[in-house]
């Protein structure tokens, strides 16, 4: 019986329910039948043992780059989702910077069919949902046809790595898109004000002679998008939450209502800009890593929820690529595979967030927040579910990766919190070992 | 390396002066001071690094910094390779890891490097188990300037402990200064910067030097004044509006250095723009020891390589006659 499972005698945390109890958890042809203690499987469906372990709704990843098409040297569609299962994630959000990019609705097309076509074949991975491009060629200047990118599958639309400059091309997305009920996910940030620059402004670039990033560039168009989202009424989400400035904002703006949101990635929780020092290219990343005082900003946005969700911007890149001189690397660092643990090492297991609310940041939140399915046990809902063991320490390895890249700033890391099994539609997508 | 080498602990590379001692800094200042003489005879030759091979690897264009290692080589007697961006395999796209491998490959003793990104120095010195002195890289050091920057103040004023050190100009862009900054403040110097707000960097207190807000001030304070050349480019980066108006605001000029203490001394790294950063009164005039500095990077560089080829600096004036 495919897509039917007993998952029996895990603790059992679903945010959207309130739960969290040692249950067993009946799937039944895709979907949650049951959860419940002591309930007994029908003959031939298989049962696994999740004693220990954590049963939870699969983990949302709103902020992924598969790099499919134009650059499978550094990830496909296919390893892509992989990475994302051996991490605990059931759905990932790819976004549309490809070449071509996505931006007509057959590049969506291909993305959404890609992932079913590797699942259909016994290797899936996550659901991968597209986010379209915003404007045509990502070029910030033409908007894209969003009704047919979202008819092609599209869930929100995004010019993510070239940030939508144009205040006048911010307000009419923000007022067209109100018509399919997504958001316009906003890579936040000035290039005039970055001008160059690779790392964190301050002290640390200063010293390593490497041009910087004010906080600036960040904040000055998260104000101008809270502006344009209140005068419209649309929903901005600001990806990649980086500085205090911007956390505050957006703190400011929900408190009056207007309908913006952020994610926090695990990286800019976890790690400053003093992980540059030695021209360590694997802390390359935009935003760039901050200073303490806006790493502990970004936490507590995240532990009060004025950012909603934890996000990876999962920026896979080739090891030539990485290997070389800082300014001539490019940005970003994966982070599917070491999101959950490493999150929980920063913010559950120091007591500062339960990890139920984790899960919920991780999982239910970004359902939630994007109107999406997911994020959920009840009965009748997609049974995509994720096990694992949150007490399990490891060590980061890259060169046990799932994905098809290796930079992370991570490697060699002490982590707490492992993957045992993702399922996806019922259907096991990662088990470890397996 | 031999164990000599690492008596100093210098380690195997010149990267930066961040990461020295200032006893280190000051044991290559004395061991400079014999090899002076060298430069000073008929024949200015002698065996020290005899059988060793230097590429003098300058992916960024320099005129002086490449003669003087050039000529701290060959006075040395070692062999030199030069190669530069222009008709290398690096033009050809070759990345910074092939070079290396390449030169390695090649079985040679030191490389040294002048690289337009920051960083480069430590990347090439990382990978290749020669000696890596840096030359320059991007905006980050140029150790070997500021160890003669050191050399001629400490000539000047016998020692650098206790002087007042002001660096005027494009900070935010200038290697110059920040090697300078790391080697004054570990020799016990007091350190300011100077300049236009557009191109001193953020944090720049955070690394221990003061910040003066006009010339005047400077001049007044220091007691020596290190200006620092004005790169053309800054205009069109929006930094300064134009040469005039900086050497209208921040220009060193005769006139200006009137308020100065008697024994103040003016140096600047070359090459200078007269008329924009620094006047020709005051850059060839008395208190300028800008051609005392260039004569000193010789040396300098022969103690530097010297030093790292596993010479000890005591032992530095009979290895002018025998080899390390």
């Amino acid at each position: 019986m495919s897509g039917s499972l007993l998952l029996a005698g895990g603790r059992v945390i679903d945010p959207s329910a309130g739960m969290d109890e040692v249950r067993d958890v009946l799937v039944r042809d895709g979907r949650i039948e049951a959860v419940a203690r002591g309930v007994a499987g029908p003959e031939g469906i298989p049962r696994i043992e999740a004693r220990g372990l954590v049963v939870a709704p699969g983990l949302i990843d709103v902020h992924v780059h598969l790099r499919e098409p134009g650059a499978e040297h550094k990830e496909t569609i296919r390893t892509g989702a992989r990475s994302a299962a051996a991490g605990g994630f059931t759905t990932i959000w790819a976004m549309p910077n490809t070449d071509p990019p996505l931006d007509d609705p057959a590049a969506v097309g291909f993305v959404r069919e890609e992932a079913r076509r590797w699942a259909r074949k016994g290797e899936g991975g996550a659901r991968v949902s597209p986010v379209a491009a915003a404007s045509l060629g990502l070029a910030g200047r033409q908007m894209t046809e969003i009704g047919g990118l979202v008819e092609a599958g599209a869930v929100a639309v995004t010019d993510d790595g070239h940030p939508i400059h144009d205040p006048a091309l911010m307000r009419r997305l923000l007022e067209y898109t109100q018509s399919f009920g997504i958001p316009v996910l906003q890579h936040a940030e000035d290039m005039a004000l970055s001008a160059g620059g690779v790392m964190n402004e301050g002290a640390v670039a200063t010293a390593l002679g490497l041009r910087g990033i004010p906080n600036a560039s960040e904040a000055t168009v998260v104000a101008r998008d809270i502006y344009l989202a209140e005068l419209t009424g649309g929903h901005v989400h600001v990806q990649h939450v980086s500085t205090r400035e911007a956390v505050e904002l957006i703190r400011l703006a929900r408190e009056r209502g207007v309908r913006v949101s952020g994610e926090a990635s695990p990286h800019h929780m976890a790690l400053t800009e003093e992980a540059v020092r030695g021209y360590r290219t694997e802390a390359k990343m935009n935003p760039p890593l901050r200073s303490e005082a806006d790493r502990l900003a970004v936490r507590q946005g995240l532990i009060d929820g004025v950012l909603e969700c934890v996000a990876t911007d999962h920026a896979p890149h080739h090891y030539e690529e990485k290997e070389r001189e800082f300014d001539d690397a490019p940005f970003g660092i994966v982070g599917l595979e070491t999101a959950l643990a490493v999150c929980i090492g920063e913010l559950v297991t120091p007591g500062d967030l339960p990890l139920f609310d984790l899960i919920e940041r991780m999982s239910t939140a970004p359902a939630r927040l994007m109107g999406i399915e997911g994020g959920t046990l009840r009965a009748g809902s997609r049974a995509d579910l994720v096990l694992f063991d949150p007490e399990e320490a490891w060590t980061v390895d890259p060169a046990n990766f799932h994905s098809k890249s290796r930079n992370t700033p991570f490697g060699g890391w002490e982590v707490t919190g492992r993957v045992k099994r993702t399922i996806v539609g019922g259907e096991t997508r990662y088990e470890e070992g397996g | 390396m031999t164990a000599q080498g690492r008596e100093l602990g210098l380690g195997k590379d010149l990267i930066g002066l961040e990461s020295l001692t200032g006893a280190q800094i000051e044991a290559i200042l004395d061991t400079a001071e014999p090899f002076k003489e060298i430069s000073e005879r008929k024949i200015k030759k002698v065996p020290v690094l005899r059988g060793q091979t230097i590429v003098n690897l300058f992916l960024e264009p320099s005129t002086r910094t490449r003669i003087s290692f050039e000529f701290a080589e060959k006075r040395l007697s070692a062999d030199t390779v030069n190669i530069s961006s222009a008709g290398s395999s690096v033009q050809k796209g070759e990345t910074l890891v092939d070079t290396a491998r390449n030169l390695e490959a090649m079985r040679i003793h030191m490389v040294v490097v002048r690289h337009g990104s920051s960083g480069a120095a430590k990347f090439l010195a990382d990978r290749i188990p020669s000696n890596v002195i840096n030359a320059g890289d991007g905006q980050h050091e140029h150790p070997t300037q500021a160890l003669l920057d050191l050399l001629t103040i400490r000539d000047r004023f016998g020692a650098i402990a206790g002087r007042r050190v002001c660096i005027v100009g494009d900070i935010l862009h200038s290697r110059v200064a920040r090697s300078n900054i790391w080697g004054l403040l570990k020799c016990g110097a007091e350190v300011a910067v100077c300049g236009p707000r557009t191109l001193i960097p953020a944090g720049i207190e955070e690394l221990g030097v003061q910040r003066l807000g006009s010339i005047e001030e400077a001049i007044e304070w220091c007691d020596v004044l290190y200006v620092l050349r004005l790169q053309l480019e800054r205009m069109e980066g929006g930094y300064v509006p134009s040469l005039r108006e900086y050497n209208r605001v921040f220009g060193v000029s005769s006139e200006r250095l009137g308020r100065a203490g008697d024994e103040m001394i003016v140096l600047h790294p070359g090459p200078m723009n007269r008329g924009v950063e620094i006047d020709s009164d005051v850059a060839d005039g008395p208190r300028s020891v800008i051609l005392p500095q260039v004569t000193n990077g010789v040396a300098v560089r022969m103690a530097v390589l010297y030093l790292l080829a596993g010479g000890r600096p005591e032992l530095a004036e009979d290895a002018k006659v025998g080899g390390p």
